[in-house]
């Protein structure tokens, strides 16, 4: 793997082009040009990508800002339809279509509704199979290209327009499911989870590792929505950088089934300070409401003590 | 063939539309403004600038050009005004003002 | 030389795939098409193929890695049946929406419920209006030599659209008949090598695929495809004519049987074309002018083409495997009766709903329709216009 330099990263030509119709501050496309910037500059690619904001506002007919090929067929199949891709390639490859100079590597797209909801199946499907592909989880915790319905990557207690706070609730009744460790329970080669942290450089180590580690991985990338989030967009990196300091989104990878913490806060910040500059946790600070932020805590310290557990078994 | 976007507009004539309205080319979207969506906007004051390019990768945009390891001014075409870079930047080398300038 | 051989349906699909070797082929079992992917591994595994066959978790993944690899460049196909073909449903639109030149294989079972796992035309006939061409094969001779003309059909620069050739479940699919083969190399070199202009994995040359559309675009995109299915019947009738001067068997958009100088047709589609033939022989026999009409290709619909071709009789059997839950008839008594209207064509018809689920359907059931047409054109019985044969009532 590279050195990592920020000034050589920002060199190499941008992937992703301008002109597309996220919103102002979104996450996802900061995640995406990331990820992107991993790939080897002479290496072609195709990318896929599942129905949601990302696709919806990146191809917009005839518009679209991906310098590579680049695929979209459904919400529930991006796995499945890039492993189609990836298996063409191997197949044109060995037929001699496809010029022995030239490679091609796989990367696909979806957010949390495509990836831990509605197509798991296809995700599952495509790692449990092994194909030489990444994918790419995008997670801002609801469905938001439909308008904040809560998803399965939804934290507890949020706030969503099918979870919402009123006087007989409390925001969203469930935990968020781990996704990045039943991918990992899948033992494929590789699997991280990482956020937009100062200089990109746990996103780039991760996102080069999951391109270039020959056979299936998974990456997933929080990459919070300031529209469903409530919080004012200038502020994601702030955002980030406390989910990751209060433990509440660690950094990990999962490199051939050994597990690997990438980063420890000297000292873990209270869940409050990540919850507080979201209005969708606003009612947890109401009085009376003490007892949920601290079943909250409860809740982020069991996580962390057992992705410690996991990190620290020999293997 | 390949795609020549501009040819490509909404009084185009059915038979003239590619083909499972495919394009055949790579980044189209250059062509299409989104700078006019901006509600603040970013200045960049070069002179504070160091360069150490903290700003370039978290713009969701992809509007700040980078040229021999140096940031240029910003892509006003494309530039959303979402004020992240003005957030990172660790020497006010950004200044975020009111409204579309 | 033809090949002289005794096969199953799905033995003869996957021996025209394996003469076809194509690229990517990802399926899922499902009765009755699962002999068809585990057909085809097999001549994988024994190296008589190289094709990429995908172990995949779901239908609905096939179709998808289906799309995939079709759209990356590489010629692709899948087999499947009834809730298989329902689980795509989606992705079936896709597939022609992108203007993916796939095959599938349809070996035609019913749709639950109950779960059944016997022939009806429910499943194909669900999926009619997805964009997908569809041809019905009557026999395993029929389903092989169909098949073989998938491609160059598909594949034409005038279509570019899926393809779905289907053969009737267990029926066809299992029981084993007296066929004839074609070499291996006249099939290559009917079938070609698969070049499209643009594709995901042309270095250099990047495309897109599966764009959001607002509806400036959609509309236009919709009856672009929609002329492609027009155009795709001049091409099927163009590729029937090479493959008769390759194999010397002749395919048409439907066969007309003994109709010349009939006063009574039977409509029919699938497996149960042979039956009614079987019905006419006899009744040809006996000196009544009976003949029927098989329909071969579904979709593109040939509705002026049928139209001019009923338009002597007195009276047609319109003959629906499958309920359409639309309360007035199965889905060929619409259309069917929709193409004679437009057509001007003032006959007399009767919509039978036969066979569901795998309920039998023999001569004598086909004589007694014949029967029952004459009896209401010559002594005016009253007729049923849309019922069901062998139901126990």
């Amino acid at each position: 793997m590279s050195d990592f330099s920020l000034k050589t990263m920002m060199n190499k030509p941008e992937r992703l082009a301008p002109g597309h119709r996220m919103c102002a501050g979104c996450g996802a496309t900061i995640a995406v040009r990331a990820v992107l910037r991993a790939l080897r500059e002479e290496d072609h690619a195709v990318i896929g990508n599942a129905t949601g904001c990302l696709e919806v506002s990146s191809f917009m007919y005839p518009y679209t800002s991906w310098e590579d090929s680049y695929i979209h067929n459904a919400f529930e199949n991006a796995g499945a339809t890039l492993s189609g891709v990836e298996t063409a390639y191997k197949v044109l490859k060995k037929r001699g279509t496809i010029p022995a100079e030239d490679t091609f590597k796989f990367i696909t797209f979806g957010g949390d509704g495509g990836t831990y909801d509605i197509g798991f199946q296809s995700l599952s499907g495509a790692m449990e199979r092994g194909h030489d592909m990444v994918y790419v989880c995008y997670d801002n915790g609801a469905y938001m290209n439909t308008g904040i319905q809560r998803s399965s990557a939804t934290p507890m207690y949020a706030d969503t327009t099918t979870t919402p706070v009123g006087k007989e609730s409390a925001g969203k009744m469930q935990n968020r499911k781990d996704l990045a460790s039943i991918i990992a329970d899948h033992d494929v080669p590789y699997v991280a989870q990482t956020t937009l942290t100062q200089n990109f450089k746990d996103l780039h180590k991760k996102a080069e590792k999951s391109i270039y580690t020959e056979g299936a991985a998974f990456l997933n990338i929080m990459a919070p929505c300031p529209r469903g989030w409530r919080y004012e967009t200038a502020e994601i990196m702030d955002i980030c950088k406390l989910a990751v300091e209060t433990c509440y989104w660690p950094l990990f990878e999962v490199d051939h089934g050994k597990w690997l913490l990438s980063y420890e806060p000297k000292k873990k910040l209270p869940i409050e300070e990540f919850l507080r500059k979201q209005g969708r946790f606003k009612h947890l600070f109401k009085p009376g409401n003490e007892d949920l932020l601290q079943e909250f805590q409860e809740e982020v310290d069991r996580r962390w003590e057992d992705l410690l557990f996991k990190c620290s078994r020999e293997r | 063939m390949r795609t020549d976007v501009r040819k490509i507009n909404e009084k185009t004539p059915h038979h003239q539309l590619t083909e499972g309205l495919m394009i055949f080319a790579g980044g189209t979207s250059k062509s299409f403004n989104t700078g006019e969506w901006r509600t603040n906007t970013p200045i960049y004051h070069p002179e504070k600038c160091k360069q150490c390019l903290l700003c370039t990768p978290v713009c969701p945009d992809s509007s700040i050009p980078v040229r021999d390891g140096k940031r240029l001014d910003f892509d006003m075409d494309h530039c959303k005004g979402c004020g992240i870079c003005a957030n990172v930047c660790p020497f006010d080398a950004i200044e975020m003002k009111e409204g579309n300038v | 030389m033809a090949i002289k051989e005794r096969m199953s349906g799905n033995e003869a699909v996957s021996y025209a795939i394996r003469q076809i070797n194509p690229d990517v082929m990802p399926a899922f079992p499902i009765t009755p098409s699962t002999e068809i992917p585990q057909m085809v591994s097999t001549y994988i595994a024994n190296g008589e193929m190289d094709t990429e066959f995908i172990p995949v978790e779901s239908e609905h993944s096939s179709m998808s890695a289906t799309i995939g690899a079709e759209a990356a460049g590489a010629r692709s196909l899948t087999a499947t049946s009834s809730a298989g073909l329902a689980l795509m449903w989606e992705e079936l639109l896709l597939a022609a929406s992108n203007r993916l030149p796939l095959v599938m294989a349809l070996v035609n079972r019913t749709l639950s419920g109950p779960i059944n796992i016997n022939c009806d035309h429910s499943d194909g006939m669900g999926a009619r209006d997805t964009g997908w061409i569809q041809i019905y094969a009557e026999n395993n001779q029929e389903a092989y030599d169909n098949f073989i003309q998938a491609y160059p059909i598909a594949e034409d620069e005038r279509v570019h659209l899926p393809v779905m050739i289907c053969q009737d479940g267990f029926i066809t699919s299992h029981a084993v008949e007296n066929m004839e083969l074609l070499e291996d190399e006249k099939v290559r070199e009917f079938v070609g090598e698969y070049e499209p202009e643009e594709y995901l994995l042309n270095p250099g040359k990047p495309i897109a695929v599966g764009p959001y559309s607002v509806s400036n675009y959609a509309m236009e995109a919709k009856k672009n495809q929609e002329i492609a299915l027009e155009n795709s019947k001049e091409v099927i009738l163009e590729v029937a004519e090479k493959f008769k001067e390759m194999a010397g068997r002749e395919y048409g958009l439907f066969e007309e049987y003994r109709t010349e100088d009939a006063e009574y047709l039977m409509l029919i589609m699938g497996s149960a074309a042979g039956t009614a033939k079987d019905a006419v022989d006899h009744l040809r026999d006996a000196g009544k002018k009976v003949g029927v009409v098989k329909l071969r290709v579904f979709r593109p619909f040939p509705a002026r083409e049928l139209a001019e071709a009923l338009k002597e009789c007195k009276a047609v059997a319109i003959m629906d495997r499958c309920e359409s839950y639309n309360g007035n008839g199965g889905p060929l008594g619409s259309e069917v009766t929709s193409a004679l209207f437009r057509n001007k064509v003032m006959i007399e018809t009767v919509n039978y709903i036969y066979g569901l689920a795998g309920r039998d359907f023999t001569v004598g059931d086909a004589c007694g329709i014949f029967s029952d047409l004459e009896e209401m054109m010559v002594n005016g019985k009253e007729i049923e216009q849309y019922q069901y044969i062998r139901l126990r009532k």
